[in-house]
């Protein structure tokens, strides 16, 4: 077993022009024709690892680019600037052809069981596809029906459900075909886009077993979005919280959940609506809205609705400190703790 | 085939007095255009079965009238019903392969479009928009004057103009579907472009074409009837609908109305059907949210 | 606080005839909210909470329609009202607060303007007097510079900002009860947070009624007095909020209790309830969640369990309820 970390992300930048064609972005006035260029900062420099059968976490709420990381890792963008290692390799400027072996490496399973599932194709066909793709030969593909299956099997549907499409089934299982999609070319990473969040708390549960079941049996490591932290907890190793595109802090999930320390993580963990009487950890309420992503606020992005923040925060970013235990973060209450007070 | 008259569409349709009697019309259509030519005794474009002291003979109901040309004739002696049957063949082919040509080509250039955006996007939708600024009648005018009139320049008028429609709604329809994660599942799998417009977004962006390309059957017959009766349309050799109307518009005011009426008449029924079981078929696969 | 309850709802029955046969979304459904009581409504998608919000209002269109049943409004049967007489009650007596903000304004007309209505139809205040009661509830909804958002368009604010709206909205007429179809589960965690605050102050503030509908059972237990769990159209357990989280006695109602992750008592494997939700338009006979139970016997298969009082608050449809302490 080598120290290659499954997956390794440097500085993972993504960001989509918006604003039409030439004539859409025309603007006359000031002294002349100029066309803008309005950008959305998608995902501002991001980093970290996965160790082979780890799973991470990345939380935040909407708008705080983890689906679009999750994306552009498994590149269905090709980003910006920045490096994506699978197993070492460098995948973030690669073509097709040079992506297609990787592609039996790294799959994803996205959130919505809805639209994740052509609905004009059938399961056996769905499931296989990420295979076929992988093997070309007519001698390859004898095995193909078997593995759909076994497949099948595994995920916890049976053989007479290959035939059948979509609409027969319910969200739970349709999640399940797709992971069953994503097991095919038996990868060694698996990308889940909030792979529970569409579904009830019943069936949640039923299916983040399934994915720890099958993390202990195949050595899958799982880079895991979701918005839900006490999913989070039940199910990561590592977590990551996003905020505007940025990473605010990394630490090992007990860590993270026992002694949060950025302002936004610890608001996040206190807002969320819990079935216990009592909550002891102080409640941090934020005031307005997330600013928006075509324009940055200047030093930390998350100065404008922080409880904490001073004239430091409008001047200068923070970058991610290491505190000990393998937690990191950005904050400049690090440097100047005793402005923590409520 | 037995869960087809089981389904809730079999259901709906009897149901539906305006997709029966749209369907029976064109049923009844489709049949005459077949079968039809085997059933009259007469081929009215055979010159040596034509009698000329058989011409205007008016419709069997009226003076004058005979037995063997219920619809009466025309100045050459053709019988009227005759005419119409070998006629509608002819209409209903250029409809036909008209709407075929614009669907298979708006189609491809819709997906194109759609999947790839930018500059191709662009490049494409304004030639639609162009294309759409030239009634057909115009290109068939040039056509006309540059090669001649026939069957196939009234098909390349007709394509011409017919295949934005279904480039803009496969257009749109492309990009709804291309943000679904089905699509970005299929990427993640390893699939190559052209695949994945073949296997995921066209079979999910087909069913509104439906409707269009029967009712754009209709409207080709209509307007290829247009044609024919300004003269830039089909030849003489090839009466169409159309045409047979505007050889009788010419004795029309003399009374002679007959020649001028049954074909039009039949169109008449054609589109008529054609656009009641389009309404049907419209609401029927309009996707209903539960 | 008066012993008449402000909404009895008795035996609420609501179907619909699709074509591929008849769904019986709601089959006798009974509960009683009091004058300023918050009742939560849980059950899976599909289970049939939101069905029950828009009977109460009478806006159920077909192939639905109510087949049975009284709601009684302070002893008006409003399932037997004539549609003016519906009309009076909506927004005026009850107020609807729907999931998706989007969707429920009319991105056509300023905020202002739907605000208006609402106090044009309900009301007799003349246009300055509406004009001062829409800026007053916008800041009591916490949007700043109220006069001037007044005459912007939804989609000019954000998705909490709208869902404030729309409270605002549902408050104006000063309602008696507020049904809240899943006000906050598009909404960002921590814009939750503040909604559920601003709701829960405003109903004590104007001494309004709620039913919460909704799946999430830790919003609800934050928010609601007492609770109803509903499986396929029927009510399987009720009662006090801490009774039914604490010691539920229903093995449904368990089971999705124990299916949320908790953080302080973590396990291996969460504990989770197997199988999928029956076919609604093909229900077992006897009990709807036999084949998903752990404790189900024959009996449960002949014969469908009616609602018994338990212990504590709480009433359960079952033949073998848990017992306090008992474990599933």
């Amino acid at each position: 077993m080598t120290d290659t970390p499954m997956l390794d992300v440097r500085d993972l930048q993504m960001h989509f022009p918006i604003g039409g064609g030439l004539l859409d972005r025309l603007r006359v006035g000031a002294g002349g024709i100029r066309f803008d260029n309005p950008v959305v900062h998608a995902v501002n420099g991001v980093s970290f690892k996965i160790a082979r059968g780890a799973i991470m976490a990345l939380v935040g709420e909407s708008g705080c680019g983890k689906s679009t990381v999750a994306k552009t890792i498994a590149r269905i963008y090709k980003p910006t600037a920045g490096e994506v290692q699978v197993e070492g390799e460098d995948i973030a400027g690669y073509g097709f052809a040079d992506l297609l072996p990787v592609r039996a490496r790294m799959q994803m399973i996205f959130q919505d069981p809805y639209a994740s599932l052509n609905p004009r194709q059938r399961v056996r066909d769905i499931v296989a596809e990420p295979l076929l793709e992988q093997t070309k030969g007519a001698q390859d593909r004898k095995d193909v029906p078997r593995r759909i299956e076994e497949l099948l099997a595994r995920v916890g549907l049976n053989a007479e459900h290959a035939g059948r499409y979509p609409h027969q089934f319910s969200g739970g299982q349709r999640q399940r075909i797709g992971i069953a999609r994503a097991l095919s070319v038996t990868p060694g990473l698996i990308i889940a886009d909030e792979p529970v969040s569409a579904l009830d708390v019943s069936i949640q549960a039923q299916i983040l077993n399934l994915m720890k079941d099958l993390r202990d049996e195949f050595g899958l490591a799982y880079l895991f979005i979701s918005h839900d932290l006490s999913v989070v907890n039940h199910i990561a190793d590592q977590v990551g919280v996003m905020y505007l595109g940025f990473l605010v802090e990394h630490a090992p999930r007990d860590v993270l959940f026992k002694r949060p320390r950025h302002p936004y993580t610890r608001a996040l963990l206190s807002a969320a609506p819990s079935i216990k009487e009592k909550r002891d950890t102080e409640e941090i309420v934020l005031s307005g809205e997330v600013p928006s992503a075509l324009s940055l606020p200047s030093g930390c992005c998350f100065r404008t609705r922080c409880p904490f923040a001073w004239e430091r925060c409008a001047q200068e970013r923070p970058v991610l400190q290491d505190v000990g235990d393998g937690q990191t973060v950005a904050c400049h209450l690090i440097d100047e703790p005793e402005r923590d007070k409520v | 085939m037995t869960g087809f008259f089981a389904s809730e569409f079999f259901h709906n349709y009897r149901r539906s007095s305006s997709a029966i009697i749209g369907s029976a019309l064109m049923v009844v259509f489709a049949f005459a255009v077949i079968a039809g030519p085997f059933l009259v005794a007469q081929n009215p474009y055979d010159i040596a079965s034509l009698n000329l002291m058989d011409s205007y003979k008016p419709p069997v109901w009226l003076p004058g009238g005979d037995a063997q040309f219920w619809l009466g004739t025309d100045g050459q002696g053709r019988d009227v019903w005759a005419s119409i049957l070998y006629g509608a063949r002819i209409s209903l082919f250029i409809g036909l392969v008209a709407m075929i040509a614009s669907c298979t080509i708006g189609t491809l250039l819709g997906l194109i479009a759609g999947f790839y955006g930018g500059i191709i996007d662009s490049v494409i939708m304004r030639i639609a928009d162009i294309q759409l600024s030239f009634p057909s009648i115009l290109i068939a005018l040039f056509l006309m004057s540059a090669v001649g009139t026939g069957v196939d320049k009234v098909l390349i008028a007709l394509t011409a103009v017919g295949w934005v429609v279904y480039a803009r709604t496969v257009r749109g329809s492309t990009l709804s579907e291309i943000e679904k994660e089905y699509v970005q599942a299929a990427k993640v799998a390893g699939l190559p472009n052209h695949k994945i417009i073949r296997k995921h977004v066209l079979p999910n962006v087909l069913t509104p074409l439906i409707v269009i390309a029967t009712i754009q059957v209709g409207t080709f017959v209509l307007i290829e009837a247009s044609l024919s009766f300004l003269g830039v349309g089909v030849p003489i050799t090839q009466p169409s609908l159309g045409l047979l109307i505007k050889n009788g518009f010419d004795v029309l005011f003399s009374g002679l109305w007959w020649t001028s009426v049954f074909p039009g008449v039949a169109i008449m029924m054609l589109v008529f059907g054609i656009n009641l079981f389009g309404d049907f078929l419209r609401d029927e696969l309009n996707p209903r949210l539960k | 606080m008066t012993d008449q309850p402000l909404l009895s709802v008795r035996d609420l029955r609501t179907y619909f005839h699709t074509f591929s046969g008849t769904v019986k979304a709601v089959d006798g459904v009974s509960f009683e909210i009091g004058q300023g009581e918050v009742m939560g409504l849980v059950g899976e998608s599909g289970g049939g909470k939101s069905v029950v919000g828009f009977s109460i209002l009478g806006l159920i269109d077909s192939p639905g329609k109510i087949e049975g049943g009284e709601i009684l409004l302070n002893g008006k049967d409003l399932a037997a009202a004539s549609e003016a007489e519906l009309r009076e009650v909506r927004g005026r007596e009850i107020s609807m607060v729907f999931q998706d903000p989007m969707t429920s304004l009319n991105p056509l007309h300023t905020v202002g303007r739907q605000m208006d209505e609402v106090l044009r139809l309900h009301t007799d205040l003349d246009a300055k007097a509406r004009q001062t009661a829409c800026v007053e509830m916008l800041e009591s909804v916490g949007i700043s510079r109220a006069a001037e958002r007044l005459k912007a368009y939804p989609h000019q604010f954000s998705g909490g900002m709208r869902q404030r709206v729309v409270i605002a909205i549902a408050l104006l007429a000063r309602p008696r009860l507020i049904i809240a179809d899943e006000p906050t589960t598009a909404l960002d965690v921590t814009i939750q947070s503040q909604i559920l605050k601003l709701m829960r102050s405003q109903i004590a503030e104007k001494g309004a009624s709620m039913i919460l509908i909704t799946h999430d059972l830790a919003v609800v237990s934050e928010m609601a007095d007492h609770i109803t769990v509903l499986y396929c159209g029927k009510v399987v357990e009720r009662g006090h909020t801490r009774d039914l989280i604490e010691a539920p006695s229903h093995p449904y109602t368990r089971g999705l209790i124990d299916s949320i992750p908790d953080t302080e008592n973590r396990h291996e494997r969460l504990s989770q309830v197997p199988g999928t939700v029956p076919d609604i338009r093909n229900l077992p006979k006897g009990c709807n969640f036999q084949d998903r139970c752990p404790r189900a016997q024959a009996l449960c298969a002949e014969q469908e369990p009616a609602l018994a009082p338990q212990h504590g608050s709480l009433y359960a449809a079952c033949h073998f309820p848990l017992k306090p302490g008992e474990a599933a």
